[in-house]
């Protein structure tokens, strides 16, 4: 028979093939079991963002924005206060990202490159609330206020990496015969660069930035000392201002009535989540069909 | 992690015509005339950014020490150690419970996270699953990392604590109780437990993302070479494919434990605040990054150059840890292509 | 030298039997039959592309390891089909060894471990029988000499050519009947391929082999058969041209296509 062993007079084939079969199947299903051990936290936390926050979010929608949250305010001045923030880190994180992210793809085979690429790895593991921290040396201690910019400092700080990484690796990609021909017509680097190299790569700069966005617009820690949040909404550029995330943290953590607070926390956290989450799948959707299409 | 596009493929005819007129129109412009030095005003730009980069590293470093003096001057190494925390009468504060509660609750998350992301990770690279399969679980891994720790801080609090307080820690108390680690449960399920549990939850991703890379780059003609010898699947990944991917893993792991210890939010909201030194999981206890992110706001001036303190050995626990895993994760890429 | 005294069922002969190999859609070798003496050498050669290596790694099943790819048709080892639905790939895999075209010994393990890898996956070995059986497999690998001194230092410190001869010496020693080797010299030295060429004069009578070349003057040199595959030219499969004792083949052969392949008027 095939699947038996043949007779050997040497005696240290032994055989105990049924016994590896059991073996290799158990671990096979220990494998499957790490995936859904896995999965499951993030059924759980989804269905309870879901079930929590949609009858808040869609129950007293559009109500829900203005409704008056003693501990966090209205969530309408949350969502500007993070669309400031927002702003305010990508007008600091997006230039250096992008353009240090030129540089090391185009200039950057040297020493200084390969430094300047470790840091910016470093960078990307730096604890939040140290971001935090730094800006609120940087800019709160030194003008005595809590300032939009400050929290934007911090995001700004925290979001760079990213995009510079995002940069540096889709410029790399476009071919050399798209910089060789530029030369060899007598264009200059930079306009070969900024002409053609850079339209070509702008779809996977675009995905950076929206990553770098989203990594940026949940985090709650850099801000509690920079914005801290502020019931009445943008007020000033030497005000604080609230947050979305800091919000949702604020309602949950000391609420000043829990039936008004709570309601509203539920439905910042959905419309937080689902941002996110819908910012990631789009970034990752736009690089999957870019990479399928071979730009 | 950020996407890097790792398969180059030849741009279509169609891409290649429209970067062609961009071409074309450039140099139609250059002829035209422009600047003169345009190519060192750019590279310099760029340069110039690119050191910017290193600047704000500087410039970090820079602003914690500045803001740590008064409290490295005033309590020495000892700092390190010392479980004061009084910012009322004495005056008197260290970082011991905080390293402690930091380095314990990593610990413990990737403990739990190593396993389950590398089991990920190798069903996903090593049993040919189809496509329709492994494309969603893999995206809805990376998801994992995506939802803010804000967010898994209200689900703790809400979902996970009580869920601990009436099952889990009853359970363990059980069975472990005659331990000193699960001996007594008064935490009210605010404990280093359910820390780390919910920081296994936010580090499985990243576990799973890089050791998925490094095991995809094991040369195929080292399964082969055990396939050919008689071996079965699990066989294969026990004796070619893990012994190969090692330092890879544990690179993951360590880059990990890296992300563990920054983490703020979902550890503030679920771990009790409080300083605690021990073996006890169920006690309650902190964090530095949690620490930092509960007292900034009302300190005074000496309590504030300890929390800037804090901040800074955090700062050196991660950079640590991320440049060692970065030192293994690379080695294996290079290793791999020495060893080809 | 390995002294092997089988039992009576065990003939070591190998049978294809109209076989043929898909890569999903791809049909890459094309109604394949052929015999392969017992504990003789038989070279497969032929230009590339013409499904030499594909033909080779049906005859372990090794081929269905890549996804999408599938064999259809018979393989007989000792009179028994591997392909049988009752078949298992991971027996059949230990009874036919591989040697590969570039020497892929396990690198996080030392020389002996190598040696005793597959042995190791059916239980541990004690220690006095441990060294018999490297011993013996290295001797038999002709690699003995050289590392019988280092046998606890990584298999990585070795040369190609004495990985290679590892690689032998690792397949040898789960006592398979029959040694596949897809083109095991091209990646080694003139010098190194002459001592694997010696080792196989050596195994010849002990095993049967099955090697496949794109090197000609080396399946002259070490086969007893010879097989000639090529690509038709019609439907691009491999198609067995012809097959005969390697004397014949390289001086008469039957067929024109075989000649000028031999004669090197193409490929």
């Amino acid at each position: 028979m095939a699947t038996q062993a043949p007779t050997r007079t040497n005696s240290i084939m032994r055989d105990n093939y049924g016994r590896r079969r059991v073996v290799n199947r158990i671990m096979v299903g220990l494998l499957c079991l790490c995936a859904i051990i896995t999965l499951v936290p993030l059924f759980a936390v989804g269905g309870y963002v879901v079930r929590e926050g949609w009858p808040a979010l869609v129950g007293q929608f559009p109500g829900i924005f203005t409704a008056p949250s003693p501990e966090g305010g209205e969530l309408l001045y949350g969502l500007e206060g993070t669309a400031l923030l927002i702003a305010i880190a990508c007008a600091i994180g997006l230039p250096i990202g992008i353009l240090s992210g030129i540089y090391l793809a185009e200039f950057g085979r040297n020493r200084l490159g390969d430094t300047v690429r470790f840091m910016s790895d470093v960078l990307a593991g730096l604890p939040s609330i140290v971001a935090g921290i730094v800006a609120y040396s940087i800019v709160v201690l030194t003008t005595h206020h809590y300032t939009p910019f400050a929290g934007g400092l911090a995001l700004g700080l925290l979001m760079f990496p990213t995009v510079t990484r995002a940069t540096e690796g889709v410029v790399r990609l476009v071919p050399d015969t798209l910089r060789e021909g530029g030369l060899a017509l007598g264009v200059s680097r930079w306009r070969t660069i900024v002409s053609v190299i850079i339209p070509a790569s702008l779809s996977g700069i675009i995905t950076g930035v929206v990553l770098g966005i989203a990594r940026v617009a949940g985090e709650t820690a850099p801000l509690i000392f920079t914005v801290l949040g502020n019931l009445n909404g943008f007020s000033g550029w030497d005000q604080p201002l609230p947050a979305l995330p800091l919000q949702i943290y604020q309602d949950f953590i000391n609420p000043q009535d829990p039936n008004q607070d709570y309601p509203v926390g539920y439905a910042g956290v959905l419309v937080l989540f689902l941002f996110v989450v819908l910012l990631n799948l789009g970034a990752r959707a736009v690089a999957a069909r870019r990479m399928a299409r071979g730009r | 992690m950020a996407i890097s596009p790792k398969h180059q493929v030849e741009e279509p005819v169609a891409k290649q015509s429209v970067a062609m007129s961009a071409l074309h129109k450039a140099t139609v412009a250059h002829r035209r005339g422009g600047l003169v030095n345009g190519d060192t005003l750019f590279r310099g730009i760029t340069t110039f950014f690119a050191l910017s980069v290193l600047l704000v590293a500087v410039l970090m470093i820079a602003t914690l020490w500045y803001n740590a003096r008064a409290s490295m001057a005033h309590f020495g190494f000892g700092f390190i150690t010392s479980n004061a925390w009084d910012p009322n009468l004495k005056l008197l504060f260290g970082a011991g419970p905080f390293i402690f509660g930091t380095i314990v609750s990593s610990l413990m998350a990737i403990v739990l996270a190593g396993l389950v992301g590398v089991g990920v990770a190798l069903l996903l690279v090593e049993l040919r699953l189809p496509r329709w399969f492994s494309t969603p679980v893999s995206l809805l891994v990376e998801m994992l990392a995506a939802i803010p720790s804000v967010v898994y801080g209200v689900w703790g609090i809400f979902v996970l604590i009580p869920l601990m307080q009436a099952h889990i820690d009853p359970f363990l108390q059980k069975l472990f109780g005659w331990t000193p680690f699960f001996a007594l449960d008064t935490s009210g399920g605010h404990s280093l437990l359910t820390a780390a549990l919910v920081l296994a939850v936010m580090i499985v991703p990243t576990v799973t993302t890089i050791s998925r890379d490094v095991i995809r780059v094991v040369p195929a003609d080292q399964r082969e070479a055990l396939l050919a010898l008689g071996g079965t699947q699990w066989e294969v990944i026990r004796f070619a494919v893990l012994p190969y991917a090692r330092p890879g893993i544990i690179g993951a792991l360590i880059l990990a434990m890296g992300r563990a210890v920054g983490e703020t939010m979902a550890v503030t909201m679920v771990i009790g605040n409080s300083s605690y030194i021990g073996p006890n999981v169920f006690s309650s206890a902190d964090t530095l990054a949690s620490r930092i992110a509960n007292n900034l706001g009302d300190a005074g001036d000496l309590e504030l150059s300890a929390l800037f303190e804090l901040g800074l050995i955090l700062l050196v626990v991660s950079v640590l840890l991320n440049v060692l895993a970065r030192l293994l994760v690379w080695s294996v890429s290079r290793g791999s292509a020495a060893m080809a | 030298m390995i002294a092997q005294a089988d039992a009576p069922s065990i003939t070591r002969a190998l049978f294809v039997d109209r076989l043929h190999a898909y890569y999903g859609a791809k049909h890459a070798v094309k109604e394949v039959t052929l015999r392969f003496e017992p504990r003789a050498v038989t070279a497969i050669i032929g230009p590339s592309g013409c499904g030499k290596s594909t033909l080779l790694r049906c005859l372990n099943r090794l081929h269905e390891v890549i996804a999408g790819a599938r064999v259809e048709g018979k393989v007989l080892l000792d009179g028994e089909n591997i392909y049988a639905a009752a078949a298992d790939a991971v027996r059949i895999r230990r009874r036919v060894g591989m040697v590969f075209q570039r020497p892929n010994p396990f690198p996080t393990m030392s020389i002996q471990d190598n040696v005793t890898s597959g042995l190791r996956l059916t239980g541990r070995l004690r220690g006095a029988v441990q060294r018999e059986v490297v011993e013996t497999s290295l001797r038999a690998a002709a690699l003995w000499d050289e590392v019988k001194d280092r046998l606890k230092a990584p298999a990585t410190s070795l040369s190609g050519g004495q990985q290679q001869r590892l690689c032998i010496a690792r397949a040898l020693a789960v006592q398979p009947e029959v040694l596949l080797m897809d083109e095991p010299c091209s990646a080694l030295d003139p010098i190194a391929t002459l001592k694997v060429e010696e080792l196989i004069a050596e195994l010849r009578g002990h095993y049967t082999i099955v090697i496949v070349t794109h090197n000609m003057q080396q399946a002259a040199r070490v086969s007893d058969n010879t097989a000639f595959m090529m690509i038709d030219m019609e439907d691009r499969t491999g198609i067995l041209v012809e097959e005969g004792p390697t004397k014949v083949m390289f001086s008469k052969p039957k067929d024109k296509r075989t000649e000028d392949y031999v004669t090197g008027r193409f490929g």
